[in-house]
């Protein structure tokens, strides 16, 4: 059973703040494959196109066959443990802060024995469901997890370092309006969020949930606007030290494609979806990537929200289309930069999101209430891509069989 | 010989007349018109730094700065307005210069406002304030005073889900402004029209009738209640912008000192 985790101590100030050290990051390039199957939260191996044997660890050949066409495809996450160890002693800095710490061999249902982490709650001979994680240094690693789910499973300290869990945390959600943020506000709440802050732009304007919302108990809505310069260094010197997790749900959009459209409405799409995105991360990015190993209530995750047209543009909004893909290119630069301090950059991608600017699309759209419970989920699962919605998850599919196809659809009139 | 820039450079000196900021700081804060949302919208004022004495300009410190022309205290040239876009010279690069010094007088709106948020300037009040304080005298520039500058926050837009409650001009009161020949009209609310504006016949009637007869607009200003209701002179030079229908502007009263005995307050 996982021991419950406890809500941190007030820091003593007079110790000096853990520096954030990251596992070993040698991997091959074969191995990378683990690292995409994880950032999306899948579990696959390598399967021989040749003579169908799943190997692991992932080669450049299959070790049965030697055949090179070697395909990562989803494979099941069942196994067996038949061995584990806990270590005790280690010279590498990052285990050294976290002893013991336990680690076994699984029989796969699928084939391959793997060496991976055990969940606290696993022992030998237990049946497992397995997982691939992203650990601090953004490689895939395997865990294996007890087969039912056990409670408070996500208390265990080797999964909870492999995930962005808001539980005792602290979290930055940039925009009132929104219409993401009350959902997001209960489902963070309901996940053990300690804290929440809610910026607010232009209170001149009204028009906001600010009563409803500062009335909750744990929430507090403060002065932010993601196109002012001077507001994001005011609420950063003052809650910079203390978000572990922001959720970017600042967002401008406007249909019309680029012909028709003026520039005016495409320079504030860019201003908030793109620059807003940039001055967030220069404004809290420092703070939260000193704290990644600042215990319970460590920094972990930026979350940003993005229409999967960042992905291949909608030409009915097509100057949106655009900043979306300039997010989606700051946010792989920001990737780069936090991954030094393992700090996570989630990208939730959805697709049309049931509001007022896009009235004329016919369903399925995303309600508030489904991208709230995507963001959520992406930090307990700590994902680095999630996708929202039926659109979202088949666009997504489309794209990576092939982008040119899917521009091609997308443009229209084809059939 | 002294000459009347003489005296007015010696009046300053001595404290006799006075120079008063009827401006509101440019402020990224600060509140500006909305308009439904699918409307082009006016842009806030933004200011980023260039340099602040650091690798990127080691000894000095500057801002790039962007807003719209009616951002902050303003200035309406005519071709703001569909009725003015005829106007000749109607630019704010292309009006005579001689237009931004002037005179001024101020109706003080200020109990009614207090008291209703949708107060209206009628021809009734202009008649009465005429008929303490002599005929509103061509060529001036005629102030709203509704100490409206005073309110902070949601309480200056004061937007209710049936539009923003301020108050401004029935369009008979711009019309008999019009008839005195005024040089320009101009408020502390958001615009030169009252919130609930576009409800009159025509709709914006400040904006509408002054713009096509060729006048010119002020707003957001602050301060009027330290300005006489006659007497005072208006500088109000907006930016030599090409093609410009406004312009955010410093705006100063030049008034008359409390000392005005030659002792310097």
């Amino acid at each position: 059973m996982t021991d419950k985790l406890l809500p941190p101590a007030k820091k003593n100030p007079q110790l000096r703040q853990r520096v954030p050290t990251l596992p070993p990051q040698m991997r091959s390039r074969a191995a990378l494959g683990l690292t995409a199957a994880a950032a999306r939260g899948a579990f696959c191996l390598q399967h021989c196109d040749a003579c169908g044997t799943v190997q692991y660890p992932p080669r450049d050949a299959c070790c049965s066959c030697l055949s090179v066409d070697l395909a990562w495809r989803d494979t099941p996450r069942g196994g067996t443990v038949i061995a584990e160890t806990r270590i005790h002693a280690s010279p590498d800095p990052f285990y050294r802060e976290r002893l013991p710490w336990r680690s076994g061999l699984v029989r796969l249902d699928a084939g391959p024995t793997v060496l991976c982490h055990l969940h606290g709650d696993v022992g030998r001979v237990d049946p497992v469901r397995m997982d691939l994680k992203l650990d601090k240094a953004g490689q895939g690693v395997m865990i294996a997890l007890p087969k039912e789910r056990s409670p408070d499973m996500e208390d265990d300290p080797q999964l909870r370092s492999l995930t962005a869990h808001p539980k005792h945390r602290r979290v930055l959600i940039t925009d009132i309006r929104s219409p993401a943020t009350r959902p997001l506000i209960e489902a963070l709440l309901k996940a053990g969020a300690s804290q929440i802050f809610v910026g607010e732009s232009e209170s001149w304007r009204r028009g906001s949930d600010h009563a409803a919302i500062a009335a909750l108990e744990g929430v507090s809505v403060m002065p932010l606007d993601v196109s002012d310069p001077s507001s994001l260094k005011k609420l950063a010197a003052e809650i910079g030290g203390k978000t572990d997790i922001l959720i970017n749900t600042a967002r401008y959009v406007r249909p019309g494609g680029v012909l028709g459209a003026d520039t005016v409405f495409a320079r504030e799409e860019f201003e908030v979806n793109a620059l807003g995105l940039m001055r967030l991360a220069q404004a809290f990015g420092p703070g939260m990537t000193s704290r990644t190993a600042d215990g319970v209530n460590s920094a972990v995750a930026f979350v940003n929200i993005v229409s999967v047209h960042a992905l291949s543009a909608d030409p009915q909004y097509g100057a949106f289309s655009a900043s979306q893909a300039a997010a989606l290119s700051i946010s792989q630069t920001l990737r780069a930069e936090f991954r030094a301090s393992g700090l996570r950059m989630i990208n939730v991608f959805t697709g049309p999101t049931d509001d007022e600017w896009h009235q004329p699309l016919p369903p399925p759209k995303v309600p508030p209430k489904a991208l709230a419970k995507s963001v959520v989920e992406g930090l307990c699962e700590g994902l680095e891509d999630v996708f929202c919605g039926d659109v979202a998850k088949d666009l997504e599919e489309r794209w990576r069989r092939d982008p040119k196809v899917l521009e091609r659809e997308l443009a229209g009139g084809g059939q | 010989m002294t000459s009347p820039l003489n005296t007015l450079a010696a009046a300053l000196g001595d404290g006799s007349v006075e120079v008063v900021d009827l401006t509101h700081t440019l402020d990224p804060d600060f509140p500006v018109i909305v308009l439904p949302p699918e409307f082009g919208q006016c842009a806030r004022f933004r200011m980023e730094e260039v340099s602040s004495y650091d690798g990127r300009g080691p000894a000095w410190k500057w801002h790039n700065i962007s807003m719209n022309e009616h951002t902050g205290t303003h200035f309406d040239a005519p071709i703001h307005w569909v009725s003015g876009r005829d106007v000749a010279n109607g630019a704010v690069d292309e009006i005579d210069p001689s237009v931004f010094v002037g005179p001024v007088v101020v109706i003080d709106c200020s109990k009614g406002a207090s008291a209703n948020d949708d107060f209206e300037l009628t021809p009734e009040i202009i008649e009465a304030w005429e008929a303490e304080h002599g005929t509103i005298p061509a060529g001036a520039w005629v102030l709203m005073r509704t100490d409206w500058s005073k309110r902070r926050g949601a309480e200056y837009l004061n937007m209710a889900d049936d539009g923003p409650h301020s108050p401004g001009p029935t369009p008979a009161a711009i019309e008999l402004l019009l008839a005195r020949d005024i040089r320009g009209f101009g408020t502390e609310t958001v615009g030169t029209d009252a919130g609930q504006g576009a409800h009159y016949t025509p709709p914006y009637p400040a904006h509408y009738l002054l713009h096509g007869a060729g006048k010119y607009g002020l707003q957001c200003l602050s301060n009027l209640d330290r300005l006489p209701p006659t007497g005072a002179m208006l500088i109000a030079p907006p930016l030599k912008i090409k093609g410009g229908t406004g312009s955010p502007l410093r705006v100063l009263a030049l008034v008359p000192g409390k000392t005005g005995s030659g002792e310097k307050a």
